[in-house]
């Protein structure tokens, strides 16, 4: 346990009008973690993520990320972070190649074409670099994305849902890449609302609902399935 | 240093998008076109009367057409979402605004001069002799409706319905432009032109594209937060 | 502070009713126009207390956005619903007063425009409050959009004006502040005092309304859960 955690939320609140998106988390996650977030639809791991990236802002609580404050110094974190959202945010006109192009400019990268290169081929997608983004299947798109959001060799690596929707070996590769950033010492958190996906290396799993934390898990896949089921239906 | 690299990197996609495109500069000038032909019609192209309300008429043009472009600009983010990529990224939001604001002034400057060709064209309007003066008028004018158009389509993008929202809330703001450039491009016209009332214009344009490139940079935060 | 309520309606009626005295009673008969120009007293004061409404909806989207806090959004709204109503009383009342006495509904001079701008403007502020489904997005575009209508309320004025004296219309209220026989400006001044009376009457009212609706959803809220709680 280190005491310059990547991540800290302190009593974190999020309402949108009446309703609570969050209320009163505090998280602490440490660098090489790998964290998942569950509970079900609209239990606010997604507003978790985004206040996360600065997309969304917290009523009140303290959130920090490398040990800076996101509001004070969003830039400067963003350059550490990776998202990977329920949309692509890719340019549909845009071939995969100008795409990648643009957020290096974005990211203030150097040396980008090497690394635009290196992304391609480890999306699997070099043949396809220079055909516009809007003929890609869902898989193409989300290997692409997740180029996208890493291209910047982030320290964090922030994913909402990722395997909603992918065929067999789009899962795989992302599963395999996955192990590569633990492997690369970078920090993972990553929402989702089923199991089905193997998960190795957790560190800890954060169930949320209704916007708190109800526990927090440790242990291995099939321990958390019983628990996480035993959960579910004591809410019906 | 880095702000400005910011926004040519925007502006820049938007060029680039624009060209593989070809949306929005397509339905601008077709638009413009449109109106110029209803014009016709509706008025006898006599040529008395086209020398009194051929500069509203041609901002008319403009203005309609540019509202089309505006409306683009941030309708195409919806798609996959690709605003809350810029907003991701490591860059000021104001870069987002500026870029996409020159952008807007671009194209609309671009259509623009297509469709003052076309216009004098139809109307037998010399504009030509009067080019110099024209092209600031233009630049200035299309530059202020650019800069509050561009803080606008952001807010409207947000609501129920936005192509509508637009022009309600546009139009009202950009009334000073809009009287400052017709009035501008009648003193232009004029013969002699009355370098007067076309340098005092000028000014208010002037003043107005001031305040209102400030003013949107301070408040664009504002709009694009969750 | 029902009884403040109750002090501020009683007073704000008072006050028109003395305003309707001096207008109908004590401000003679205007020689040209007759009767139907008392109607000015009304059209002006609307004008100046849809203006001042602009600016109250401003300082407090300002300080919404500064600030933050419900409170403060509940206020602005509340002041634009209020303020709109007063500018369509003086859009309404402008004509009305024209046809009969200049043989013109309508003209296009500084005041009258500026006016109609306004209030689009504010009918654009309301638009967005109606199209907006996010409460706090809501309250956040429709600051920003009163902010950019403010401060371009003056150079719309300004600009009207120097277009005026460059064309000269004619001018149809005549300047209201020129050669005002003392009584007529008592009378002006009385219902000036009136419908601002009126404005803040009005806007608490909303506020309170406003509030109240708040507080029926949350107890609505409140039992729904409790309902099911018991199940």
């Amino acid at each position: 346990m280190t005491d310059n955690p990547i991540v800290l939320l302190e009593k974190v609140e999020k309402w949108f009008g009446q309703n609570i998106g969050l209320h009163d988390i505090s998280i602490k996650v440490d660098k090489g973690e790998f964290v998942i977030l569950l509970g079900r639809n609209g239990a606010g791991k997604s507003t978790l993520l985004r206040i996360l990236t600065r997309l969304s802002k917290p009523n009140s609580g303290r959130v920090q990320v490398c040990g800076m404050n996101i509001q004070h110094e969003p830039e400067h974190i963003q350059k550490k972070i990776g998202f990977v959202g329920h949309h692509t945010l890719l340019y549909a006109h845009l071939t995969a190649r100008e795409n990648l192009h643009f957020y290096a400019k974005l990211y203030e990268l150097k040396n980008s074409k090497e690394q635009i290169k290196t992304a391609l081929k480890n999306a699997a997608l070099e043949f396809n670099a220079d055909r516009p983004v809007r003929g890609f299947s869902r898989g193409m798109q989300q290997r692409l994305a997740i180029a996208r959001a890493t291209l910047h060799h982030p320290e964090l690596i922030l994913l909402d849902e990722p395997y909603t929707g992918l065929d067999l070996e789009s899962a795989e590769l992302l599963s395999d890449q996955i192990q590569q950033w633990l492997t690369e010492g970078r920090t993972i958190i990553m929402a989702t609302h089923d199991l089905e996906q193997c998960f190795g290396d957790v560190s800890k799993w954060v169930l949320l609902d209704k916007g708190q934390i109800v526990e927090t898990l440790r242990g291995n896949v099939s321990v958390i399935h019983r628990r996480y089921r035993q959960f579910l239906q004591s809410l019906n | 240093m880095k702000f400005f690299n910011q926004t040519t990197t925007v502006l820049m996609k938007e060029i680039l998008s624009e060209y593989k495109t070809k949306d929005v500069l397509i339905s601008m000038l077709l638009f413009g076109l449109l109106v110029i032909l209803m014009f016709n019609f509706a008025f006898e192209p006599d040529s008395e009367e086209i020398r009194n309300f051929g500069p509203g008429l041609l901002w008319m043009t403009f203005i309609f057409s540019g509202l089309l472009g505006m409306n683009r600009t941030f309708a195409g983010e919806k798609e996959n979402k690709v605003l809350e990529g810029l907003m991701l990224s490591p860059i000021s939001w104001n870069s987002i605004y500026l870029g996409k604001m020159l952008a807007n002034l671009l194209f609309m400057l671009l259509a623009e001069s297509i469709i003052l060709c076309l216009f004098s064209l139809f109307f037998n309007y010399a504009i030509w002799p009067r080019i110099e003066w024209m092209a600031i008028i233009t630049f200035l004018g299309t530059l202020g409706f650019s800069a509050v158009g561009t803080l606008l389509a952001a807010v409207s993008m947000n609501t129920r319905m936005s192509e509508v929202m637009l022009p309600i809330l546009l139009l009202p703001l950009a009334l000073p432009v809009i009287l400052s450039v017709v009035l501008a491009t009648t003193a232009n016209f004029s013969t002699p032109t009355d370098q007067n009332s076309m340098i005092f214009w000028i000014k208010v344009l002037i003043a107005y594209d001031v305040i209102f490139i400030t003013v949107p940079l301070m408040l664009f935060d504002y709009v694009l937060e969750e | 502070m029902v009884l403040l309520r109750k002090i501020h309606g009683s007073l704000t009626l008072l006050t028109m009713m003395g305003a309707l005295y001096a207008i109908f009673v004590i401000a003679p008969r205007e020689l040209t126009m007759g009767i139907v120009q008392k109607i000015f007293y009304f059209h002006v004061s609307a004008a100046w207390i849809g203006f001042f409404g602009i600016y109250v909806v401003f300082f407090c989207s300002l300080i919404f956005l500064i600030k933050g806090g419900r409170q403060w959004d509940i206020r602005a709204a509340s002041a634009a619903e209020v303020g709109v109503i007063f500018f369509t009383l003086n859009l309404v009342s402008g004509p009305i007063w024209a046809k009969p006495v200049w043989g013109i509904w309508w003209t296009w001079d500084a005041r009258l425009t500026t006016s109609f701008i306004l209030w689009l403007i504010y009918l654009g502020y309301l638009m967005i409050r109606r199209l907006v489904e996010n409460p706090e997005q809501r309250a956040r575009l429709s600051a920003v959009v009163s902010i950019l209508g403010s401060i371009d309320a003056p150079i719309v004025y300004m600009a009207n004006r120097w277009w005026r004296t460059q064309h000269p219309q004619p001018v149809v209220a005549g300047d209201s502040n020129s050669g005002l026989h003392p009584d007529m400006q008592v009378a002006l001044l009385l219902t000036l005092l009136a419908f601002t009376m009126l404005f803040f009457y009005l806007w608490k009212t909303r506020i309170n309304l406003e509030r109240a609706r708040e507080d029926v959803d949350i107890l609505q809220q409140t039992v729904q859960y409790h309902i099911k709680e018991a199940r």
